[in-house]
């Protein structure tokens, strides 16, 4: 068997390879779940209408949704521009980190000023993160999918360090931030849950959106992630527009830990590491870079997490399933689109009469 | 402050084993043309599915089998994503690692529900009682058998000039009959059942158990000492020497008083901020093999 390039095109390609690897992802995925005791079909009900069948679980999938919004729109501006910042975990602790600063040494900082000084922390936090990786790509060429991964260990060991050391809360003993001073609390919206996050990312999805459709900056990320030697031709300084991505991106990747720590924990807990900033590729990815494809993808990761924790609690399958579910996912639906092009063909065996 | 010499040396070598083997297994890949970011997944994969058959069996030997068919699957599958299917190749690395460390997770939720650790046969240490002698198998076998053949393979045989040639022109290697799709996968079947040979030593002779998160990172500090060694042999393992020196080192440090208000955190941080900066020393300016992150399709 071999692949052929197919001669015409056809509208149907695309939704016909996304629903191919769906029922591929369902097909891989049903062995594991049986393997736990449970049925494919009654898991696969609980991933994804269980969650839209009452507003409580409604809001939690918004709720589960908001940080996967920001990491995939993080990823997303970087990669748009050719840039692979694979380090959007590590940001994201940052920012968390950062926002945690004020958060407990700032505690008495009124409610209208703290906010902003606490997201600013974050984003700043972030953005520093992914300043080296993108300096030294910028000043020396050293390749950045290899210091963004490497900082991600780094990132997480700082957090730890710092909730065992200075940061460990005085009153429990506990590895464990004090909580945050009154006015560090993210106002909530939509039920007592989300939090105003939300309502952050969504603005920043529309933002990027005005900057990719309608403005020079955005053509030329555009041009210097699609072809950087067309777009250098045409005067474009391609390494200076990856960093502004770059940046750009860490800023994003570490609001989005300052808006998890202000608007969920509202003190710093190593449960924040929960791989939201890996996810984020899975996200960007699978919405084609875009910032309106972030949007329906991180939503839908949203609901798979809700519907596999669900899951877990009712039929025993290990909350791991949404993990799994999400990179198979990836997996079957870049292979499909990518063989789109193609069909298969089974090779004709040597002076066979054309059929 | 006392630190150790030969405590040093000794641990430094037992640290380097695992970056000695996935680093080579990422050599295979990348001089055939396909950056392998599976790697982390694929130690994972290692780690554990060793973990699992030696606790089934018995025996470390058995695990360490079991972990090299799981590495091969791996590999395979890398290849169907980049090599056959021609998906991006830092999308389906990043898309295997995630579904690697996500099923070897499940699997031991579904396995090892109780929550106490489960201990397995693990390898004990050759010549225990000699300091720096006093290694396990694998580590003599990583850097006195292994990394000399892997040279002598890309240097000096057939099969490695076809390796080579598929990864810097695979249309000149197609012209002149070499099958560049076979040639990947090879490179990324062997490539990954080293990989996992590196994972499984960290359950199988480190720890004689499996923890989350036992990898943490080591992949991907096998791929930046594969590029901090530009694609040679001998670099990578002297990097990998690097790591481990560094590793070995906060080790003790973490022991001596003078430190003991320090994080031990911050002290693990530092082998890998070694590696950025080893990067960032030697890593500039250097010339990536031709076809590097290329899917070949005949025109």
């Amino acid at each position: 068997m071999r692949l052929v390039a197919r001669e015409h095109a056809s509208p149907w390609r695309t939704p016909g390879a996304v629903a191919a690897a769906v029922i591929l992802t369902f097909l891989i995925t049903a062995g594991p779940i049986r393997g736990s005791g449970a049925s494919p079909v009654t898991a696969y009900r609980r991933f994804l209408f269980t969650p839209l069948t009452s507003s409580y679980s409604l809001y939690e999938v918004l709720l589960t949704a908001t940080p996967l919004l920001f990491t995939g729109l993080a990823v997303a501006v970087a990669f748009r521009a050719g840039y692979f910042n694979i380090g959007a975990e590590g940001q994201f602790l940052a920012g968390a980190m950062g926002a945690t600063v004020p958060g407990i040494h700032l505690a008495d900082v009124p409610a209208g000023l703290a906010l902003p000084l606490a997201l600013a922390a974050g984003a700043v936090a972030g953005l520093g993160w992914a300043f080296l990786p993108a300096w030294l790509k910028r000043a020396a060429g050293i390749d950045e999918v290899v210091t963004t991964l490497l900082l991600n260990p780094v990132a997480l060991l700082l957090l730890q360090g710092l909730l065992n050391g200075p940061w460990r809360n005085p009153t429990s003993g506990f590895p464990d931030s004090e909580t945050f001073g009154p006015g560090y609390r993210m106002p909530a919206m939509l039920g007592d849950r989300v939090h105003a996050g939300l309502l952050i990312a969504v603005v920043l999805i529309a933002a990027t959106v005005v900057v990719m459709t309608f403005t020079p900056l955005g053509l030329r990320i555009k041009a210097a992630g699609q072809s950087p030697d067309a777009a250098r031709f045409s005067g474009i300084d391609v390494t200076r527009v990856q960093w502004t991505s770059a940046l750009a991106s860490g800023a994003i990747a570490g609001l989005a830990g300052a808006c998890q720590v202000l608007g969920v924990q509202h003190q710093l807990t190593g449960s924040i590491a929960q791989g939201h900033g890996y996810t984020g590729i899975v996200v960007a990815t699978l919405g084609a870079l875009s910032a309106i494809g972030v949007l329906f993808v991180g939503m839908l990761l949203g609901l798979i997490g809700v519907g596999s924790q669900n899951a877990s609690l009712v039929l025993q399958i290990p909350p791991q399933m949404g993990q799994l579910v999400t990179a198979v996912l990836l997996l079957t639906v870049v292979s499909c689109l990518a063989m789109r092009q193609y069909r298969l063909v089974r090779r004709r065996p040597p002076g066979a009469a054309e059929s | 402050m006392n630190i150790s010499l030969v405590a040093v040396l000794a641990a430094t070598l037992t640290i380097a084993t695992p970056l000695v083997f996935g680093a080579l297994g990422a050599i295979l890949g990348e001089r055939a043309g396909v950056l392998n970011l599976g790697i982390e997944g694929t130690m994972y994969a290692g780690a554990f599915v060793g973990f699992y058959a030696a606790d089934r069996s018995g025996s470390a030997w058995v695990g360490l089998g079991a972990a090299i068919v799981a590495g091969a699957a791996a590999g395979a599958l890398m290849g169907l994503l980049t090599v056959s299917i021609g998906v991006n190749q830092h999308v389906a690395g990043i898309g295997t690692t995630l579904g690697l460390v996500a099923a070897c997770d499940y699997t031991n939720r579904v396995l090892y529900s109780s929550g106490t650790q489960v201990r397995v046969p693990k390898f004990t240490r050759l010549l225990a009682d000699i300091d720096i002698v006093g290694q396990y198998a694998l580590t003599w076998i990583a850097l006195l058998v292994l990394a000399p053949f892997v040279w002598w393979v890309m240097r000096d045989t057939g099969a490695g000039l076809r390796l080579r040639a598929v990864g810097e022109n695979p249309e000149a290697a197609d012209v002149a009959g070499i099958s560049v799709a076979t040639t990947r996968y090879v490179a990324l079947i062997c490539g990954g059942m080293l990989m996992a040979i590196g994972g499984a030593f960290l359950t199988l002779a480190l720890l004689g158990s499996f923890t989350i998160d036992i990898v943490s990172g080591r992949g991907w500090v096998c791929i930046a000492l594969v590029i901090f060694g530009r694609w040679g042999v001998w670099p990578t393992v002297a990097g990998a020497l690097l790591f481990g020196v560094a590793d070995a080192l906060q080790l003790q440090l973490a022991i001596t008083p003078e430190f003991g208000d320090v994080p031990n955190e911050l002290l693990i941080a530092v082998p890998y901020l070694v590696v950025i900066a080893a990067l960032v020393i030697w890593g500039r300016g250097i010339r990536y093999p031709g076809a590097y992150l290329r899917p070949y399709r005949r025109a």
